[in-house]
């Protein structure tokens, strides 16, 4: 590139720097108070909409100035709604769990009167004397944020905030860079897709900018479906530029004009925000016609996909754009190589599209600095489940299963054991405790029979039945079939028919062989990924928990008491308080009847299992026990008439 | 330009550009399939029968996605191909209903036909039978579908939309529930069915008909 382009670029990035700058400082008044609350998807489901009407309302009513700033999520999850409170004289400080009673609170307390309300502190955001500094906290200390570090302290409909944190610098910087220049820094790095697979990143920008043709397409992956994760909802809600970055970056490497998210519809927020950035970046020409003064043009479009898990299989989502049914096509030919419309198409997921531009910022060597030397960089993942701190979590790449569990997600709660994590959704495995000092990488992970896919991790304790775990897995990828592929189509039904049977204590010993060969047999033939990776969650708790399945087939007993049909509740009469009536109010189908000594006792061809008196019997008592096969619980006779059907006679 | 492959021990030629799958058959190797036909420039692979062992390549792959290549060494009768081919063939069977005597299909039928070669009964132990509930979907005024023969080749899909450049029929429905939808076309003069019938003869079991008393 000639050296006056170069000017060019860099002085239409400079002014809109000192734009930025400008309207930073407009906003900014160090003389008040600024409250920023995460209302990302996560936020606004725990109630952060009405929160915010909170604080705005008593500042309102006591007359206190202040800047409320929406932004987006931390990824503490467990302690939303979460706000930070920037007040002059004090720390920024975050507070969990803010309701809308405690808005009142702190606007009261803390911003009328300098008293921050120690007990409802999570901790400090800056080092400081008087409040200890979340980064002492294991949940943020052992986080390596690059992807998500600005996710939740910027707003993201505002791109001036993304601007002002070196935003788009990255992309000017590009722009006057040979292409292959840019491939070859993102190979160097070692960037490998984080949608699952985990191939090179450089490698496959370098294939399709190989091939010819004048017309080539990127799109963004983001039809995020696994059950229980979000990490790209959240980076789309909590830094939409940071992606539109990227991939911009990605388009001019591999030579496109267009660029398409594929985001599903069934995530409002995350299109508005993504449509409202591509607008804003349109107007500042850092997307269009002749970005940044240079001579390149990109288009970024959004596509709303309407929810088939399949589609997020990279033929099937091409097939979605292109109009026609979501199923899978045939690889080779990858979409490398023909594509979107029959042209070279480069798909990436969020999280790969989204680190591109720190890599660029510091470097591949600095990015291979992180994480192993097979799996560089850091992991996303919405660790959920059994965990006290669940929520999104970005580690290097290499952390053991232990650590990012026991450490950084505070364990399980309840003082209950571990029992297995599953690890890369529905196509994933169910590991046991025996793993929990794996590293965190593609290969370790795929060689302990689960798999890093896009992300997800649900941690199970004590209390989980594998089978009936295997079993929620299966209905789940078998309803997402397309139905295309003979071994998807009908073989994940039969799978879970199979489960099915097992979990209600109609398994036979036979079942287990059947199971584990279909399973085989749908891994090896499948058509695409989700057909070769649906068995996963059997097949890994077939191998770890293998006893689990044999109790239900051969002595139809759910061991964690979970499997409705081979488990009964009965109530302990040595715990029982007599007189108590806690547990009879809560049964919805009144078999819960008192005794002769006024204790209570469950009429077992009335119960339907639901749990309800377990969860209402007081915890000094905990006389509601579980027990399976039901044959276990203890028979109590009803009386002929009961205490409660006699009350007139005793009044 | 003719490429030389080695195909179970025996050397064939052919055309360049062809798959795997059309060279063997075109030479007397039969290799089961239930959804290719040679009209078709983009295979779909979706019947999983015609799997083969490729030197240098992992595990058993359907040949009708793969070209010839010069000096090819495929195997097209190895256990783990014999394997998923008699599993996937139980799975459709498993959907089928057998009652061959009562089918138009019976003595020409595919499944009959990869039966006797894969030596896998009719109606194999194993898994349950699983059938739709309606028999037969008879919407269309020419021709009749029978969800419970149907083996979702797509065969259909595929004739219909090359004869008449769109097609009359589609695929609906996901999962273990698609079956082949005729657009709910009830409007006879909208349908050049009468004079097609191409679905109707391309079925490998007879899962379209024609209707015996058209309305």
């Amino acid at each position: 590139m000639n050296p006056t382009d170069k000017d060019k670029i860099d002085l239409a990035y400079q002014r809109l720097r000192e734009k930025a700058q400008k309207h930073a400082e407009s906003a900014q008044r160090p003389d008040i108070a600024k409250i920023y609350i995460g209302m990302a998807t996560c936020g606004l489901a725990s109630g952060a909409l009405e929160t915010r009407h909170a604080f705005e309302e008593t500042l309102a009513e006591r007359n206190i100035e202040a800047v409320i700033r929406p932004v987006g999520c931390i990824g503490h999850c467990y302690a939303e709604p979460l706000v930070i409170i920037d007040r002059p004289e004090f720390p920024p400080i975050l507070y969990h769990q803010v309701t809308p009673g405690k808005a009142r609170m702190l606007v009261k307390s803390f911003l009328e009167n300098g008293d921050p309300l120690f007990e409802h502190v999570l901790g400090a955001m800056e080092e400081n004397d008087l409040i200890p500094w979340v980064m002492d906290f294991p949940r943020f200390n052992q986080e390596k944020k690059i992807v998500t570090a600005l996710c939740g302290k910027i707003d993201p409909e505002e791109i001036y905030d993304y601007i002002n944190e070196n935003g788009y610098s990255a992309l000017a910087a590009s722009l006057y860079m040979d292409p292959n220049e840019l491939i070859t820094i993102i190979e160097t790095s070692g960037l490998r897709g984080r949608g699952g697979a985990g191939f090179l990143t450089g490698k496959k920008w370098g294939l399709a900018r190989s091939v010819e043709g004048s017309e080539k397409f990127v799109i963004c992956n983001a039809d995020e479906g696994d059950p229980g994760a979000y990490m790209d909802r959240t980076i789309l809600e909590s830094n939409p530029h940071q992606l539109l970055e990227g991939m911009a970056i990605c388009s001019y490497a591999v030579g496109a004009n267009k660029g398409i998210i594929y985001v599903r519809a069934e995530y409002p927020l995350a299109v508005k925000t993504v449509k409202r950035a591509i607008e804003q970046a349109t107007d500042l020409g850092l997307l269009g016609k002749s970005i940044l003064g240079s001579s390149y043009d990109l288009e970024i479009s959004i596509f709303e996909g309407s929810g088939a898990f399949v589609c997020g299989e990279e033929t099937a989502l091409i097939q979605s754009i292109e109009g026609k049914r979501g199923m899978p096509q045939n690889r080779p030919p990858y979409p490398v190589q023909k594509g979107l419309l029959g042209r070279p198409t480069v798909i990436n997921n969020v999280k790969t599209l989204s680190a591109v531009p720190s890599i660029l910022e510091h470097g591949p060597e600095w990015y291979k600095e992180i994480g192993t030397v097979k799996s560089p960089g850091t992991a996303i993942f919405s660790v959920v489940g059994d965990v006290i701190h669940a929520g999104l979590v970005e580690i290097p790449m290499g952390v053991s299963l232990r650590t990012l569990i026991f450490d950084i997600c505070g364990g399980i709660p309840n003082k209950k054991q571990f029992k297995a994590v599953q690890i890369g959704g529905p196509s994933g495995g169910c590991l046991p405790s025996d793993f929990l000092d794996t590293p965190i990488d593609f290969d370790s992970l795929t060689e302990a029979g689960a798999m890093m896919g896009s992300g997800g991790m649900v941690v199970m304790d004590e209390d989980t039945c594998m089978v009936d775990v295997a079993r929620y897995f299966l209905d789940f990828t078998q309803k997402e079939s397309c139905g295309k592929c003979t071994f998807c189509r009908i073989g994940t039904r039969h799978l879970l028919n199979i489960l099915e049977r097992m979990t209600k204590g109609e398994g036979n010993p036979e079942d287990l062989d059947v199971l584990e060969e279909l399973s085989q047999d749908v891994k090896m033939g499948s058509l695409c990924g989700l057909g070769k990776t649906a068995p996963n969650p059997i097949l890994t708790s077939l191998r770890y928990f293998r006893d689990e399945y044999e109790a239900h087939v051969k002595e139809k007993r759910c061991p964690a008491c979970v499997c409705r049909k081979l488990t009964a509740y009965y109530i302990d009469l040595d715990k029982c308080a007599r007189g108590c009536d806690a547990c009879v109010g809560s049964c919805p189908v009144e078999a819960i009847f008192t005794t002769k000594d006024r204790k209570k006792g469950i009429d077992q061809s009335l119960c339907v299992k639901c749990g309800e008196c377990m969860a209402a019997c007081p915890p000094e008592y905990a006389a509601v026990r579980k027990v399976s096969p039901p044959e276990k619980a203890p028979i109590i006779e009803r009386p002929e008439k009961s205490e409660n059907d006699g009350q007139d006679h005793s009044g | 330009m003719m490429v030389k492959i080695i195909v179970d021990n025996q050397e064939i030629e052919a055309e360049e550009g062809t798959t795997v799958l059309k060279a063997c058959l075109d030479n007397g190797i039969y290799v089961p399939n239930l959804c290719f036909l040679e009209s078709m420039t983009n295979p779909p692979a979706s019947c999983r029968m015609c799997l083969v062992e490729i030197e240098g390549e992992k595990g058993p792959i359907p040949s009708c996605t793969i070209e010839v290549r010069e000096g090819m060494v495929i195997r097209t009768e190895t256990a783990p191909v014999r394997r998923l081919q008699r599993s996937a063939l139980r799975l459709l069977l498993s959907v089928h209903e057998v009652d061959c005597a009562a089918c138009p299909a019976n003595k020409k039928c595919e499944l009959q036909r990869l039966s006797k070669f894969l030596k896998v009964g009719l109606k194999p132990k194993g898994f349950e039978l699983l059938l739709k509930e309606a028999k037969r979907d008879d919407e269309h005024p020419f021709l009749d579908y029978h969800p419970n023969r149907c083996i979702v080749c797509g065969k259909c899909v595929h004739v219909c939309q090359t004869t008449h450049g769109r097609p009359f029929l589609t695929f609906a429905k996901r999962g273990f529930n698609t079956t082949i939808s005729t657009f709910g076309e009830k409007d006879a003069t909208k349908i050049p069915c009468p004079t097609c019938m191409a679905c109707v003869e391309i079925c490998p079991v007879a899962a379209l008909t024609v209707k015996t008393d058209p309305q």
